[in-house]
């Protein structure tokens, strides 16, 4: 079992891209599932819908409108220009864009539920002991709910690896640039070079079931004493 | 305008609950907030401490504003304590973490530091554990030790005691009280339990239906007959006292409060300790003639004051006026009848029993 130098490249580039795009989602993801965690207002509903709609939505439709949206006609893609950026459109950044729209369920919602299940007596009692929102955001939510944290980063990385159809949409099949394992297993397919197929395939497969062996032993009920901080 | 007091005008609305009150606690001692769950006794608590942003209305300590029209200073901003009815320590620090992150957020110049606070609440051994190591009574000790390091102007207390079993009161409540004779911190205790407002509560105020039914000094209302709806059976009067005399003879000691003055069984106090004493309703007596013989050691001239139903239709409650100080009776309606037990009638009180509570 031989990656191809081009396997290499998508492989690098696969891992850079789902490493950028959870950095960014733990930044952008955990203000929402603050929020959605804590708030009473009539948005709620609304919003927890909006994060919630890459579930549903067929990733080739999520693909097609931000290709829309990152076209020189498109919001994004005027935004670029008159910046004197360079397209979106297959480009890394364009993919990080989508996969970030992507990916977000699957990290608001494992913090959200985490930040959740904590409850509220938390923070009140941070508050009765003189800690303002940021205090008690790092020194009470975030290491009782880090399982949370651990799930969403795990999943937001694994979920990113693992997307095709926005990749294929938004990006094409450029090596180096927009050329991701899943994409490149659809090209060795496309081919008939189904041993290289099965080398990448086969990768994917291990990758996948150890990152969700290392979720499920994250999950567990932690009851367990924690380290002092 | 600085006035050495708290006072807080309420109104909150829940679709089944309204609480309206007003009510004005001196910024001394311990006001004990009285009331039967639902009686919206916590609610209150939390509105003062600010954890109940819905209510509107005024809230002011000591001439500042926590709570007015205009203001709303967030709860972390408030120089208050606050413990919880149940666990509240952070499950992920050790107790001396816990201790710690009050300590770190404290404002300045303490009133009382770390190791007064361990002594104080006698948790040197425990402070490497975690909560979960912990049992129920050491991690409220825990929890009042931090809520006290955060050096509080006013201790708010939402039944501190009432998730624990029985012994575990009888452990803590000590605490509480050696907390109350040494610092001098205003306290807002939340409570349903009779026992804790006897032992610990100069002021009280008694909530029924998101409504103040009556509040005052704690003696004024243990003698009124209308609290004895709340004691039933237990109806007491309860005196703040000192020891001033011993008799090693009988074991007795006399307890005096202001002016009054009673045996009581030695509990081996010193003679100068404050106490409290608790005169049962049911172990008062009345005769219209001077017992001349009897074996009951307390008997005082006094005047009934009031006299209303008891909840049984053959009692009645009378209140005793003897000197300034109020107890109250509970005899059967026939003795009343009898002996023309009305408001103004002259009688000798006799009191059978006089229990030292502290």
């Amino acid at each position: 079992m031989v990656f191809s130098s081009d396997d290499i490249t998508a492989i690098k580039l696969t891992l850079m891209l789902a490493g950028t795009v959870t950095v960014i989602l733990l930044i952008v993801g955990t203000p929402i599932a603050l929020w959605l965690a804590s708030t009473h207002s009539k948005w709620k509903g609304l919003v927890g819908a909006l994060v919630a709609m890459p579930l549903v939505l067929p990733p080739s439709v999520l693909g097609f409108y931000l290709l829309i949206a990152m076209g020189p006609q498109g919001p994004l893609g005027m935004l670029t220009s008159s910046l004197g950026l360079p397209g979106l459109a297959f480009s890394f950044s364009g993919l990080v864009i989508a996969s970030v729209f992507y990916s977000l369920p699957f990290v608001v919602q494992p913090i959200q539920n985490a930040i959740e299940s904590l409850g509220s007596r938390p923070m009140e009692v941070a508050s009765t002991l003189r800690a303002g929102r940021i205090d008690t955001f790092f020194t009470v939510i975030l290491p009782l709910s880090k399982a949370g944290f651990y799930t969403a980063a795990v999943l937001g990385f694994a979920h990113t690896v693992g997307e095709f159809g926005v990749v294929l949409m938004i990006g094409g099949n450029i090596p180096g640039e927009t050329q991701v394992i899943s994409v490149k297993i659809y090209e060795h397919v496309e081919s008939v070079n189904y041993a290289q197929a099965h080398t990448l395939s086969l990768t994917m497969v291990l990758f996948s079931f150890l990152t969700l062996a290392l979720l499920y032993s994250i999950q567990k009920p932690n009851s367990k004493k924690r380290k002092p901080l | 305008m600085k006035s050495d007091k708290l006072s807080a005008r309420l109104l909150l609305k829940r679709a089944d609950f309204e609480l309206d009150v007003d009510i004005i606690a001196p910024a001394d001692g311990v006001t004990a907030i009285f009331g039967s769950s639902g009686s919206g006794k916590t609610t209150l608590l939390r509105c003062i401490a600010g954890l109940e942003r819905a209510a509107v209305g005024n809230v002011n300590f000591n001439g500042q504003d926590w709570q007015s029209e205009t203001t709303f200073l967030p709860v972390h901003k408030r120089p208050i304590g606050y413990v919880f009815q149940e666990a509240s320590l952070f499950e992920h620090m050790s107790a001396e973490a816990n201790l710690q992150y009050a300590i770190k957020r404290a404002g300045k110049d303490p009133v009382i530091n770390k190791q007064q606070a361990v002594e104080l609440l006698d948790i040197g051994a425990l402070l490497k554990r975690y909560p979960e190591e912990l049992s129920g009574g050491e991690r409220q000790r825990v929890a009042i030790a931090r809520a006290l390091l955060v050096q509080p102007e006013l201790l708010l207390m939402d039944e501190p005691l009432a998730s624990l079993d029985a012994p575990r009161k009888a452990e803590i409540l000590p605490y509480l009280e050696r907390l109350k004779s040494e610092l001098s911190l205003p306290i807002l205790y939340v409570t349903h339990a009779i026992e804790e407002i006897a032992r610990l509560a100069d002021n009280v105020v008694v909530m029924k239906s998101g409504e103040v039914l009556m509040q005052g000094a704690a003696e004024d209302v243990f003698s009124s007959l209308e609290f004895s709806q709340f004691q039933g059976e237990d109806t007491a009067a309860v005196f703040k006292g000192k020891v001033i005399d011993k008799d090693a003879r009988f074991h007795l000691c006399t307890v005096e409060s202001e002016g009054l003055l009673l045996q009581c069984r030695d509990m081996s106090y010193a003679i100068g300790d404050d106490v409290r004493v608790r005169i049962l309703a049911r172990d008062v007596s009345l005769i219209i003639d001077h017992p001349s013989k009897s074996s009951i050691l307390n008997c005082f001239e006094a005047q009934v004051s009031e006299v209303q139903q008891d909840r049984h239709p053959g009692s009645v409650l009378a209140k005793i006026d003897i000197g300034n100080k109020h107890i109250v009776a509970r005899i059967s309606a026939k003795s009343a009848h009898e002996l023309a037990i009305t408001p103004g009638a002259n009688v000798w009180a006799q009191i059978k029993s006089v229990a030292v509570i502290q």
